[in-house]
């Protein structure tokens, strides 16, 4: 299961507080499930006794419910539309700011994100997943973004064992869950009556040692790997172990993506919800004195009609090509920027594409063998 | 060629228009000079490479470089007046101020070309990026075998530096090849598609290196052309065009394929490219 399983500790139900106010003891902002809009999201808990119980959602193609978990969990929850993304890689930010003075002259100043140290409880094996895809973008050797550094380097992430994947869940198939083994400080799996619990950086370990857990019995693992193993197990989309970068840059022109053109909506939610989606626009905010103005960037869409635009003409002008865009640079070309595919199996373009595309689907049919390419 | 250095501070560095030139209807040359001392130092750039210009309020635009790499004071931008920063930068004039990053990207492999003829092939305003080579080749033609330029604009007036090609024309061991979809009175050079001009081209496909800058479809033709010519694949170069917002392989919108067109190129070897090239939408 967890990696290190021999050192695991033992966190009893009613002891999550204690986990929780030691990582506000340490200064972070702790961030939990909360629900907003009918939706599970990570926001700051107010108090060590803050973390719900109970939520739960049921996903399925274009659907999202909040429903109750018959067994009061804490994480009984598969996953929401956001988890890390949006702690690293800000929804918006001022990279460099200019001013001007009344004679022309101009300054400009690179902007120092502000950014506490945070906490988030809860994060799942295919948000870590995705998250060491956005390190490599954004963190790439002799090419560090600043903004992201500045807010990866001050994250805590307590990983959490899916025991109850979504229908739209297919991380077994994409090698990434549903039990976290890797790029977390403390991984936690929840049994009835507790968390087995591991670290897996120095400073989870350092958190797990102040807590002095029981450590955990040898049936208290034994029953969080059966859980892993059960919760794999139980999804039932996939995508091909195999990679699908050859067999989709020779499909180009299947009629498929007209078909998948007809129903998408070029909305660029699943771009929005996805993990490991980078793109964004750069832009600029004059301040309206005229002295100053900020240039900021902000999460963009490869559906949006500006995202293609050059002067005069636009390489994408139809949803079809910008659809084919999102599938063959997250399933082919991706392999040839970051070594593997950008598909982390979490299913969130499944669940919030408001037409209910799946991915799986799609990719099944543009890979059928009977097609000809 | 010295290396190319780019300056970096997280933000552009301030740059002053010093000259600016309308060369047509729509199309200017900006000249600017970075204002910190030491960034005019450390600031060089290679043939093919682009910066990002700044227009205070407005944004970024990338543009390539057409002056000399050597020229070390002044750095020259050829500019078509088309969207919402270029239209403000048009009504800059000498003294205004730009902001500048740069220079980006892959430039031309003029190292390879050493000894060789040298064929450019370009479009449009793309003979913008390729003008660098042009000059460069020209003040360094000892080193380089015949210099073949093939140009093609739609109008007659579409073509900037005309007297610029009538005196390349009249150089040893030089042959310019210009034509115009739409020719004009006075027009000296063909009325046609410049792919009609490619047969003419006099290179030595043994020992040449050819470099495309325009619109895609014209170096697809270009190509084709050039490769049953006998020229090898691994000495055709062309520069792409995508939408640049970071610069640096970051905001994404320039992938093609699994290239960062402003990382990995722009300028790129044939067989990189001509895959997705085949297909619209990439």
């Amino acid at each position: 299961m967890l990696s290190q399983p021999d050192q695991a500790g033992f966190l009893p139900l009613d002891h999550m507080h204690v986990l929780v106010a030691r990582l506000m003891q340490l200064g972070y902002q702790c961030l939990g499930p909360a629900v907003e809009n009918g939706a599970i999201v990570m926001r700051e808990l107010d108090a060590p006794d803050g973390l719900p119980r109970g939520l739960q959602a049921e996903q399925a193609p274009g659907r999202y419910r909040l429903t109750q978990d018959p067994h009061n969990r804490y994480f009984a929850w598969a996953n929401g539309p956001q988890a890390i993304k949006p702690q690293t890689f800000a929804a918006k930010e001022t990279l460099w700011r200019v001013e001007r003075d009344a004679a022309g002259a101009q300054q400009f100043a690179a902007v120092k994100p502000v950014v506490p140290a945070q906490a988030i409880i809860g994060v799942r094996a295919c948000d870590l997943a995705a998250l060491a895809l956005q390190d490599a973008h954004f963190l790439r050797e002799g090419r560090r973004d600043r903004h992201y550094a500045e807010r990866r380097e001050q994250l805590f992430l307590v990983a959490v064992q899916c025991a109850e994947p979504a229908p739209t869940c297919f991380c077994a198939s994409t090698g990434d869950g549903p039990t976290p083994t890797a790029g977390y400080d403390l991984a936690l799996a929840e049994l009835a009556d507790g968390f087995v619990a591991v670290s897996g950086s120095k400073k989870g370990e350092a958190v797990l040692d102040a807590l002095k857990l029981a450590p955990a019995t040898s049936q208290q693992i034994e029953a969080a790997r059966r859980q892993g193993v059960s919760a794999a197990a139980s999804q039932t989309r996939s995508l091909p172990g195999r990679t699908l970068r050859d067999v989709l840059m020779k499909r180009l022109e299947h009629p498929r993506w007209d078909e998948v053109a007809a129903r998408c909506l070029a909305c660029g939610n699943c771009t929005a919800v996805c993990p490991t989606c980078f793109c964004h626009a750069e832009l600029d905010e004059p301040a309206l004195d005229g002295a100053s103005s900020e240039h900021a960037r902000m999460w963009d869409s490869c559906f949006g009609e500006s995202h293609g635009h050059l002067h005069g003409f636009n390489v994408r002008p139809d949803i079809r090509s910008r659809y084919r865009q999102w599938l063959t640079h997250k399933l082919a070309t991706w392999h040839d920027q970051f070594g593997r595919s950008g598909c982390v199996g979490c299913g969130r373009c499944i669940a919030w594409c408001p037409v209910g595309i799946d991915l799986t689907e799609e990719v099944a049919a543009l890979t059928a063998s009977e097609v000809k390419p | 060629m010295s290396t190319p250095n780019r300056i970096d501070a997280g933000a552009p560095h301030v740059a002053t228009v010093v000259a600016r030139t309308q060369e047509s209807p729509g199309i200017f040359t900006l000249q600017v000079r970075l204002d910190d001392a030491a960034a005019q130092t450390a600031y060089r750039f290679a043939p093919g490479q682009f910066n990002m210009l700044y227009l205070y309020g407005v944004g970024e635009v990338p543009i390539s470089i057409m002056s000399d790499p050597e020229e070390r004071d002044v750095i020259g931008h050829t500019i078509r007046a088309q969207g919402r920063v270029t239209l403000g930068l048009a009504k800059l004039q000498s003294g205004d101020k730009v902001g500048l990053r740069g220079p980006f990207g892959r430039g031309w492999p003029l190292q390879e070309v050493s000894g060789c003829d040298v064929v450019l092939v370009t479009g449009g305003l793309g003979c913008a990026p390729v003008v660098s080579v042009i000059h460069y080749v020209l003040r360094r033609r000892e080193r380089f075998g015949k210099l073949v330029i093939v140009q093609g604009v739609k109008h007659a007036e579409d073509l900037i530096w005309r007297e610029q090609y009538e005196r390349w024309a009249k150089l040893p061991d030089t042959q310019v090849l210009v034509a115009a979809s739409e020719g004009a009175a006075f027009w000296p050079w063909h009325v046609g598609r410049v792919t009609e001009l490619f047969g003419l081209a006099s290179f030595d496909p043994d020992c040449a290196v050819a470099m495309m800058c325009g619109p895609e479809g014209m170096m697809h033709a270009a190509a084709d052309s050039l490769l049953a010519r006998g020229l090898p694949e691994s000495r055709l170069y062309l520069s792409m065009e995508r939408n640049m917002q970071c610069a640096v392989g970051r905001c994404g919108h320039c992938q093609l394929g699994g290239s960062f067109v402003c990382r990995d190129g722009p300028v790129f070897n044939w067989g990189e490219v001509k895959a997705l090239l085949a297909h619209r939408g990439f």
